[in-house]
């Protein structure tokens, strides 16, 4: 038996950590920048940069701090300001301008500036807060709660909340025990296959053989998927217990993070935090003065999406091509140099200390009997309020869009949810009552995922949408597998044909026919799924197709070889030259009219006319197919 | 980053030494490869011939497996950088939002296609699958930093705000800002 229990160790680090970490807006003004990935692209570095200038000049003492991801993605750059006597408020599309403003007259001053104002944090009398959203009736933070509220460079303000008090409960315990209320929890893999974590720990425990490898999969791949980024860079330390929680229930005593070389800020983090962890002896040798011992070492991706397939990743991390192999035998039994080895998703990682901390019961007690607990789903494309939602399992698809995500913007109508990636489908309004679980989604032929959602809307061209992703799939094909190898450049090359209007209507039933084939000739799921997005648009939007072919018309007004754009003579205003100062490529000139004409053998359309046409005249327009185009 | 003379032959010895140089801290188990090269390329820019050939040399592997691994990954290159990189997103929210349309727009701007560099080695062009900021599509990543909305306009701007830098620059004095 251990001599100290973690907890007392774990104690001492926590009371130092709480000494620091006051709630924010206790006693003193915090500012928190948003500054994930998401939020720089939006500029956050620039508004986090004025915030510290504008403070520093002012010789006030306001720590400014880098936060993570609060999720609202579609008003980045997003800050929080702690103001004693005022709810924290959280200001959206900030600006260097209006961080000046929101010193001079916030911090300084009394004024909220009520203006920039997205939500207070908590309920109040002044100011909406998040709550009153649509959003908050269907949401269920857990593994998001602390993301974009703490420090993800500061291992002592997770501790402050109350990280790593599983991980001192866990230790206290057997390894047997944990397993077993991972078990009794339910928790299934969030990577996409939805496997019981708790059964593959067990199977690793008692495989013959060791050392003994815990692998957290961080290959996030899926183009239009960024949670698990969202995760790792605002809120590391979380992923981090997990894992080591996770190495401790499966007899793991070395773990690896690979992560996805496009995310260099994930990277940037992680490694911070295993440094702190290290320091607090929560990682390296007799974690908080027990007999265990677990190493973690940051392993990064090298740009192959396949290695998000777990036996790809181990041939990764063996120094080899991403290339899966045969299961069995799983990793579980045999894994990374033919040792156990378990290989579990950035999210289920994260889950781990919330289920160790608050019991399978509580766990059980979200989401649906088959698939207990939330979801995380990361909605992008044609939605209102895009960013990062967690909504229990068993959520509709249309409770997400249309509630969580306020619907479509402009006023367009919604056309089809892209959900799961490259393996997933394309799912039409019909299927928008489908609960979101692990199962549901199987029958209308799309698949949960990892949690990318892209939404469609009837600008979006379902044709060109299974292309791009054969496209995809096609170029990050291992090429160990004929079928998948040559079977998806056969179909990519007879959807681009539609997709230019050279298509015949029996390339249908062939590509029907080797999508079948593509499926049943591959060993993993990359092959097994890819053509799901091509089945899922033949099954739901064939008519689209058929016009494609039959009429060489793009009905979304999408697929670049067949519209044209048109200026409208009768709309054109003489004396505007906004489209010809914009063109690209020089291709609209005025004629003896001073009316605008598009040369349709120069243009790209690439569309910046259409954009630059002042909506009061709107004389630019879309055709298809281009032989519509008067005078042609 | 390797200052070379013109000749190849100087060229190759001095990524090979620079490459040993490198590797130096490296174990010799065939698990490092991967962590080796991405060490390399991040010092050179690339993986030049010699490099590999230096690497599967500290491996004692046989060259062709370290070629094989370069060209199965998509973060490797085997041509030098440009000063600025440009990476265009092609997740799927970026091209349901023209991402295509954007990186037509650098192909034609830059004179290149993808995976090359200008021959006055200033750009290099490449896309990426997704850089998860599918909310700000379409996204092209400048020098690492990613800059949302970057339609072809926006490819002009850009590239003239470098012109511009690339003036200042000449002149030797005078910060454009």
């Amino acid at each position: 038996m251990k001599a100290t229990s973690a907890a007392a160790a774990y104690g001492e680090i926590k009371g130092r950590a709480e000494a620091r970490w006051r709630g924010p807006g206790s006693d003193r003004t915090v500012v928190m920048v948003g500054a994930a990935t998401c939020g720089r692209a939006a500029g956050a570095l620039e508004v986090l940069q004025a915030f510290r200038d504008e403070i520093k000049k002012r010789n006030l003492n306001v720590p400014v701090i880098e936060v993570g991801c609060m999720g609202h993605c579609y008003a980045e750059p997003l800050v929080v300001i702690a103001r004693p006597g005022y709810p924290p408020i959280a200001y959206g599309y900030v600006n260097p301008v209006i961080a000046e403003r929101l010193v001079k007259e916030f911090i300084l001053g009394d004024n909220p500036c009520p203006e920039f104002v997205l939500a207070a944090l908590t309920a109040n009398d002044l100011l909406p807060s998040f709550a009153d959203f649509p959003r908050a009736q269907y949401e269920n933070k857990v593994i998001l709660d602390n993301c974009g509220h703490i420090d993800p460079t500061d291992i002592e303000h997770y501790i402050a909340t109350g990280g790593y008090a599983s991980l001192a409960k866990a230790l206290d315990t057997t390894p047997e025990a944990v397993t077993e209320e991972v078990k009794k929890s339910g928790l299934r893999g969030r990577g996409g296959a939805g496997f019981p974590t708790g059964r593959k720990w067990q199977t690793c425990r008692e495989a013959p053989g060791s050392p003994k490898y815990i692998v957290c999969n961080a290959d996030e791949g899926d183009p239009g998927a960024f949670m698990d980024r969202a995760i790792l860079e605002s809120d590391p330390h979380s992923v981090i217990e997990g894992i080591i929680i996770a190495a401790y229930a499966a007899g793991a005593s070395h773990g690896y993070i690979y992560v996805r070389a496009e995310y260099p800020l994930a990277v940037e983090r992680i490694d911070i935090a295993l440094r702190q962890a290290k320091k607090l002896n929560l990682l390296g040798k007799n974690i908080l003065g027990t007999d265990f011992s677990l190493d973690i070492t940051l392993f990064q991706g090298s740009g192959a999406f396949v290695c998000g397939e777990e036996t790809a990743l181990i041939a990764s991390l063996e120094g080899r091509s991403g290339m899966p192999r045969h299961r069995p035998p799983y990793p579980a039994t045999q894994g990374l140099d033919g040792k156990p080895t378990v290989v579990n998703n950035v999210k289920t990682m994260a889950y781990v200390p919330h289920i160790i901390g608050r019991g399978a019961a509580w766990f059980r007690g979200i989401g649906t009997p088959e698939s207990p607990g939330t979801a995380v789903f990361a909605l992008a494309g044609k939605v209102v309020n895009t960013g990062l939602v967690e909504v229990p399992m068993g959520t509709t698809l249309r409770q997400i869009i249309f509630e969580a995500g306020s619907g479509i913007p402009k006023g367009r109508k919604f056309k089809a949810v892209q959900i799961g990636g490259p393996s997933g489908g394309c799912l039409p309004e019909s299927a928008l009552d489908l609960p979101v679980d692990f199962e549901s989604l199987a029958g209308a032929g799309a698949m949960m995922g990892s949690g990318g959602m892209v939404v469609l809307d009837e600008d979006d061209c379902m044709v060109e949408i299974a292309r791009y992703f054969l496209e995809f799939t096609q170029r990050e094909s291992c090429g160990k597998c004929t079928f998948c190898r040559l079977g998806t450049k056969q179909m990519l090359e007879i959807l681009t044909e539609f997709t230019q209007g050279e298509g015949k209507l029996e390339d249908l039933d062939t590509l029907e026919k080797l999508a079948a084939d593509v499926k049943a000739g591959s060993l993993c799921q990359f092959g097994a799924t890819a053509p799901n997005p091509v089945l899922t648009t033949l099954r739901y939007f064939r008519d689209e197709y058929r016009e494609h072919i039959e009429l060489g018309r793009c009905p979304a007004l999408m697929c670049l070889h067949l519209i044209a754009y048109y200026i409208l003579p009768d709309k054109c205003e003489r004396s505007c030259d906004a489209c010809v100062g914009t063109c690209t490529v020089e291709a609209i000139s005025s004629n003896k009219k001073r009316i605008k004409v598009v040369d349709q053998e120069k243009c790209v359309k690439c569309g910046t006319c259409l954009t630059a046409c002042p909506p009061q005249y709107n004389a630019v327009i879309k055709l298809s197919p281009p032989s519509e185009v008067p005078g042609k | 980053m390797a200052k070379t003379k013109k000749s190849p032959k100087n060229e190759a010895k001095k990524l090979a030494e620079a490459t040993r140089q490198i590797i130096r801290g490296f174990g010799r188990k065939r698990h490092n490869l991967i962590p080796i090269l991405q060490k390399v390329q991040g010092r050179l820019g690339y993986l030049p011939l010699p490099a590999m050939t230096e690497i599967a040399a500290h491996l004692a592997i046989p060259p062709i497996d370290v070629y094989g691994v370069v060209t199965f990954y998509n973060q490797f290159r085997l041509n030098p950088p440009g000063r600025h990189s440009i990476r265009v997103c092609l997740g799927t929210a970026c091209h349901m939002k023209g991402g295509h349309i954007t990186l037509d727009a650098w192909k034609r701007r830059l004179k290149i296609d993808t995976r090359q560099t200008t021959e006055d080695r200033e750009f290099d062009l490449d896309t990426v699958a997704c850089v998860g900021c599918c909310t700000m599509a379409p996204v092209t990543v400048v020098d690492e930093k990613p800059e949302g909305q970057v339609e072809p306009t926006r490819v002009d701007g850009i590239l003239l705000a470098f012109e511009n830098e690339r003036k200042a620059r000449a002149k030797g004095k005078g910060e454009g800002n």
